[in-house]
């Protein structure tokens, strides 16, 4: 080899070398995310939706010298939900109401923003959230508040297509970050609180045309239809027999999907009207479900329902965690999930199988399994709290299952509890489709009760109202390993690593390093506005970060050096 | 725990602070309300209500208050909802009340049938402030504007942010009204040094507080070597020390506090 063919060579390789930094996000990289813990690729870190990261530079014993590395600050007031994606150095997130921020992720300094224009009809229930993002190729994907799904040119943050996912104007949004299988841009749409008929639709990644599209409250001659009954001769004037049409069952927290069995997860929210269950006889399906559909044609698979006939409100979007565990002392590929009903279940995800319910806060709207994992429901009297609340034992804030320590962590609201009560709701499209009057459980009359969705600095509802934890659960049994109490409730995210470490933050601001093994706190910060959003963690130039969303401040922390 | 002088004092209700009303709330079943709210009430509705809908209810063509029928309400939000916003439309105009008042009309339009406006009075607030300064004592720990404590609850504005029932009740069992933020904490620290206080915030790592000294005071948890929350208030109950009507008096009194 000449001198010159080799300084070719060389030439080639630095430059192969530059391209590998900055390659496509193909399928096959999303696949196989967690073999490469220096990106955040997917909403939940990979398609197990585990939220558990490999990196091991910030270990129990030195998180105490986490320091802050860079801030961003959003412009838009109001809760950040959004989860980031940082691929190959580079981190896109999402701010209100459907802006992308491309930025440096090692000092957060901004490569560009794309700023969607809503319709100013949009209509979504509870504030203009954006859960993030997904990336393929070189192309990233955003739904909007006005039911729209967008692919976005990732180096320019110029948008590429943008095509209708729902009618906005009837109350369909889209909120979560999509999900990408394959070739395929997977979305579901909010709307559960304006009588909307949901659905999980998938997209064309290149073209943006719809592929298939699963209702999750299915029509005549479809299976499930069954579970919306017609009016009994003695039901109440409002009883409504064709009230699928209104059915509910939105779907506004991102999916996983299991390569192996090529099924893709969702979680179903509520049905409508929301808390007015007299309106809707039946089991009302899909709603409160999560339903497991083939990734190339959206066919139902099979489901599980966990509350049946809710009248509650207990939405069942929660992120599904795929885990292989031993239960029982058999290999399972399993489904773990704590539902916003305060239940604990371990389903089998290849068939739907129930195997595990427990109950991890307390519980009174029912008491007992059967062996097919139907709830025998015991609806409390009139003016009876009922365990958990509106808002449930956890609700859609991501948990984390860490394959190294065997433990599944959610945050929990606990000793929550609201007085239901149904009223009758008429449809109107658009309109909110709620139907009830509800009370937060006071423990004095008249003391403030628990915002739902947000605080502000003084906690004056106090722990006689609720308080939070992060529970640390057997993901085989559901049993309680340790429990991190808070005296806030939390609606934060979590996320664990291979050294052992979890992060999470809290209503109250802090952010904390908790030792995931032992539940012991290893560090905090305090951050000043509710952390409501789920860290995540990476790698750039070889330093561990770990990012942090409290208020308007997008925060990221690293080890001192 | 031992309660200190400042807190042992004649004092009213920690209670009494910002807390959402018992008007507010939906559908409260009918005999749910408080009788000095249903007469709070009808002094608003005599003074807001009646050049339209009458004293009896049924000036308005069509419209019988009297009924307990509402054509745009059914629960007491929707009550508020209508009350507080209008009827576009119509004649009905949005009218600004704040909480306390709104509970009062709530109540008084759920009674309107069967209320009678002589048996519940609400007394005299000349009287009642007199009572507050003097003989009740209140001030001691309570404040009210630039006179006062701040051991206890600010009162200034207590009369936009409670009903007239709620204020009673704090008036004759002050625990049963007590707002979870406001309860009395003891706290020792790790050199037996003792904080008494009344809560102002806490979080899973500190408390503040305002101390027996009237200081505010923050507190690392991780300091301390007890901390305990308590729920009995360290105010006297005045349903023997306050005739009833004295009692009227004073919840007239408070009703007028609305801040600046």
């Amino acid at each position: 080899m000449t001198r010159r063919s080799t300084a070719t060579l060389a030439l080639l390789l630095t430059a192969a070398a530059s391209f590998r930094v900055h390659a496509q996000v193909t399928a096959d990289r999303l696949a196989n995310a967690a073999r490469e813990p220096r990106n955040w690729l997917i909403y939940s870190g990979g398609y197990f939706s585990n939220r558990y990261s490999a990196l091991t530079q910030i270990t129990p014993a030195n998180a105490k010298n986490l320091e802050l590395k860079w801030m961003y600050q959003a412009a838009v007031a109001g809760g950040w939900q959004t989860t980031p994606l940082v691929v190959d150095g580079v981190m896109y997130l999402t701010q209100r109401p459907n802006d992308v921020v491309a930025l440096d992720a090692k000092t957060g300094r901004v490569f560009w923003i794309y700023r969607h224009q809503l319709d100013p009809t949009q209509i979504v229930c509870c504030g203009s959230n954006n859960r993030g993002l997904a990336i393929l190729g070189d192309t990233l994907y955003m739904g909007t508040l006005d039911a729209r799904l967008i692919a976005i040119d990732a180096r320019s943050g110029r948008p590429i297509w943008n095509t209708k996912v729902g009618d906005n104007t009837a109350g369909y949004s889209v909120t979560l970050a999509p999900l990408v299988v394959k070739d395929k841009v997977i979305v579901g749409v909010g709307g559960g609180e304006y009588g909307i008929r949901g659905y999980v639709a998938a997209y064309d990644a290149r073209s943006g045309r719809e592929v298939w599209r699963f209702y999750t409250i299915p029509g005549p001659n479809e299976a499930g239809f069954d579970s919306w009954k017609a009016c009994p001769p003695d039901a109440k004037p409002y009883c409504d027999s064709e009230a699928w049409k209104h059915g509910g069952g939105s779907v506004w927290v991102t999916g996983s999907y299991d390569p192996a069995l090529n099924q893709t997860y969702w979680g179903v929210g509520n049905a409508g009207p929301d808390w007015n269950a007299d309106q809707r006889p039946g089991d009302n399906l899909y709603t409160d479900s999560v339903v497991a559909l083939d990734a190339d044609t959206g066919r139902l698979k099979w489901h599980y329902q966990f509350t049946p006939h809710d009248r509650y409100d207990y939405d069942s979007v929660q992120v599904p965690v795929l885990a292989d565990i031993t239960w029982r002392g058999t290999p399972v590929k399993a489904m773990v999930w704590a539902n916003r009903n305060g239940n604990f279940y371990v389903l089998d995800r290849e068939t739907g199988r129930f195997l595990v319910g427990k109950p991890f806060v307390k519980v009174n709207w029912m008491d007992t399994f059967d062996e097919r994992g139907r709830p025998h429901q015991t609806v409390q009297p009139a003016g009876q709290p009922t365990w958990p609340g509106n808002q449930g034992g956890t609700n859609w804030y991501s948990p984390s299952y860490s394959p190294h320590t065997g433990l599944f962590y959610v945050s929990a609201w606990e000793n929550y509890a609201t007085i239901f009560g149904g009223t009758p709701v008429e449809y109107q499209e658009g309109r909110n489709f709620g139907g009830g009057q509800n009370r937060n459980y006071l423990p004095v009359p008249g003391a403030p009760g628990l915002p739902g969705l947000r605080r502000g600095p003084i906690n004056n509802w106090t722990e006689a109202a609720a308080t939070g934890a992060v529970l640390a659960l057997d993901a085989a049994t559901g049993e309680q390993k340790w429990r991190y109490p808070m005296t806030d409730v939390t609606d934060s995210g979590i996320l664990t690593t291979a050294a052992d470490v979890l992060f999470t933050g809290g209503r109250e601001g802090y952010f904390h390093a908790i030792d995931a093994r032992t539940g012991s706190l290893l560090w905090k910060a305090s951050l000043g506005a509710q952390i409501v959003s789920g860290p995540i963690t990476y790698e750039v130039d070889g330093k561990q970060y770990v990012t942090a969303i409290s208020g308007l401040s997008l925060c990221v922390f690293g080890l001192r050096e | 725990m031992r309660a200190h002088p400042l807190l042992s004092c004649a004092l009213l209700a920690l209670a009494l602070a910002p807390a959402r009303i018992s008007g507010q709330a939906p559908a409260a079943p009918p005999g749910d309300y408080a009788p000095a709210d249903i007469a709070y009430g009808s002094g608003i509705y005599d003074a807001q209500c009646t050049t339209c809908h009458g004293a009896n209810g049924d000036g308005v063509g069509g419209v019988n208050l009297r009924s307990g029928n509402f054509r745009n309400a059914i629960t007491d939000l929707d009550l508020g909802r209508v009350i507080t916003n209008g009827i576009q439309g119509t004649g009905m105009q949005a009218f600004r009340f704040d909480a306390a008042e709104l509970a009062g009309i709530i109540a008084y339009l759920r009674n309107m049938n069967s209320a009678d406006r002589g048996s519940a009075k609400l007394g005299d607030p000349a009287r009642g402030r007199a009572l507050v300064e003097g003989k009740g004592g209140c001030l001691r720990c309570h404040r009210v504007d630039a006179e006062g404590s701040h051991v206890a609850p600010d009162l200034s504005e207590v009369g936009a942010l409670r009903s007239a029932g709620s204020l009673l009740r704090s008036l004759t069992d002050p625990s049963s009204q007590m707002m979870p933020i406001n309860r009395p904490v003891r706290a020792v620290l790790r050199d037996g040094k003792v904080v008494n206080g009344r809560r102002l915030n806490e979080d899973t790592y500190t408390v503040q507080l305002i101390d027996d000294q009237e200081k505010l005071v923050s507190l690392a948890k991780s300091d301390l070597r007890e901390y305990t929350i308590l729920t009995t208030s360290p105010m006297p109950s005045f349903r023997t020390t306050l005739a009833a009507d004295e009692l009227a008096d004073v919840v007239a009194y408070l009703l007028s506090l609305k801040g600046r």
